[in-house]
């Protein structure tokens, strides 16, 4: 069982043909970076921890953060979540339009939330609670930016996809495991959101 | 054939894996507003709650949309995302511990 499980990585990858792509290193090795990317932003979650109170007379999360906002954000990245899911199993069955069509749709979804950022941050910037008005404020910005410019290569990526998805390569095996790499990277950028949300936003208010 | 399609139901998920994740998903973030929005708990106990509910939809997240399971052909990745949840850990809970225990000392607040 454990020789079976160290060779898994090594022996899909002469398994070209299989249903098994999931598992090819390519894959792998996406996680890993994934993994890198939750230590980049347990750090910056850290420093967000360490100086959330030190607002330098400016205004808390209490007067800045508007929970209806979050809520909507939060909404439409779960349900990004779950269609970027339906377009992985229309991969599988090999249908390319539905996989094109919930690949649009993920896209409007994840365009919209950055959309609803950048107009948070805006709005904040205007009003004079820029990065640069408290470390609470400069804490706040690198993470939620951290994270919405994540978001923004995702969609960068899909579009890239699609259009390659469009030309030969179709849904070749190859096609598979960049639709899997795009997967992590999607579902994890919801992760992050998870703790944004609870951490930065809800417990920010209380 | 139906072996085959077995195994990639349970390593890619289904649509009846992605709407429960989805579901549950749904309930955690809502419970997660509620604990804050209703002021029904103290700071300290809506913190707690708050805490206790991410860390169930960062399993279920994992689970039903990442598929991290513990089957042989997942040990390799559920072994680096244990190292990776273990550092962070490390990193914030030592930083708090430190950076409180440096504040304290300071008499910065």
């Amino acid at each position: 069982m454990a020789h079976e499980a160290t060779m898994s990585p090594l022996a899909h990858a002469d398994d070209h043909g299989g249903e098994h792509h999931h598992e090819t290193p390519n894959v792998f090795g996406f996680w890993l970076y994934l993994m890198t990317d939750c230590i980049l932003f347990g750090s910056i979650f850290a420093a967000f921890a360490v100086l959330r109170n030190q607002y330098a007379g400016g205004p808390s999360g209490k007067e800045l953060f508007d929970l209806t906002n979050v809520g909507i954000e939060t909404a439409i990245l779960l349900f990004s979540s779950i269609t970027y899911g339906f377009a992985s199993l229309n991969a599988l069955a090999k249908n390319k339009t539905m996989v094109l069509l919930w690949l649009a749709v993920t896209f409007v979804l994840g365009a919209s939330f950055v959309g609803l950022e950048l107009n948070e941050f805006s709005s904040m910037i205007a009003e004079g609670n820029g990065p640069d008005r408290s470390a609470f404020l400069s804490a706040f910005f690198t993470l939620v930016g951290t994270h919405g410019l994540h978001v923004t290569c995702g969609l960068i990526w899909m579009v890239v996809l699609m259009v390659q998805m469009m030309g030969p390569q179709d849904l070749s095996e190859r096609m598979m495991n960049k639709l899997a790499c795009l997967s992590l990277f999607w579902h994890f950028l919801d992760i992050v959101w998870i703790c944004v949300f609870s951490f930065v936003y809800l417990a920010g208010v209380m | 054939m139906a072996q085959a399609h077995t195994a990639h139901d349970s390593s890619h998920g289904s649509y009846s894996a992605y709407l429960i994740g989805f579901v549950l998903a749904v309930i955690l973030t809502v419970a997660s507003f509620a604990a804050v929005m209703t002021h029904a708990l103290s700071p300290g106990m809506a913190l707690a709650a708050l805490t206790v509910l991410a860390v169930v939809q960062i399993v279920v997240h994992l689970v039903f949309f990442l598929h991290l399971n513990t089957s042989s052909e997942q040990s390799w990745n559920l072994m680096c995302f244990i190292f990776a949840a273990a550092s962070v850990i490390v990193i914030i809970g030592g930083t708090i511990f430190i950076m409180h225990d440096t504040a304290i000392n300071m008499m910065s607040r």
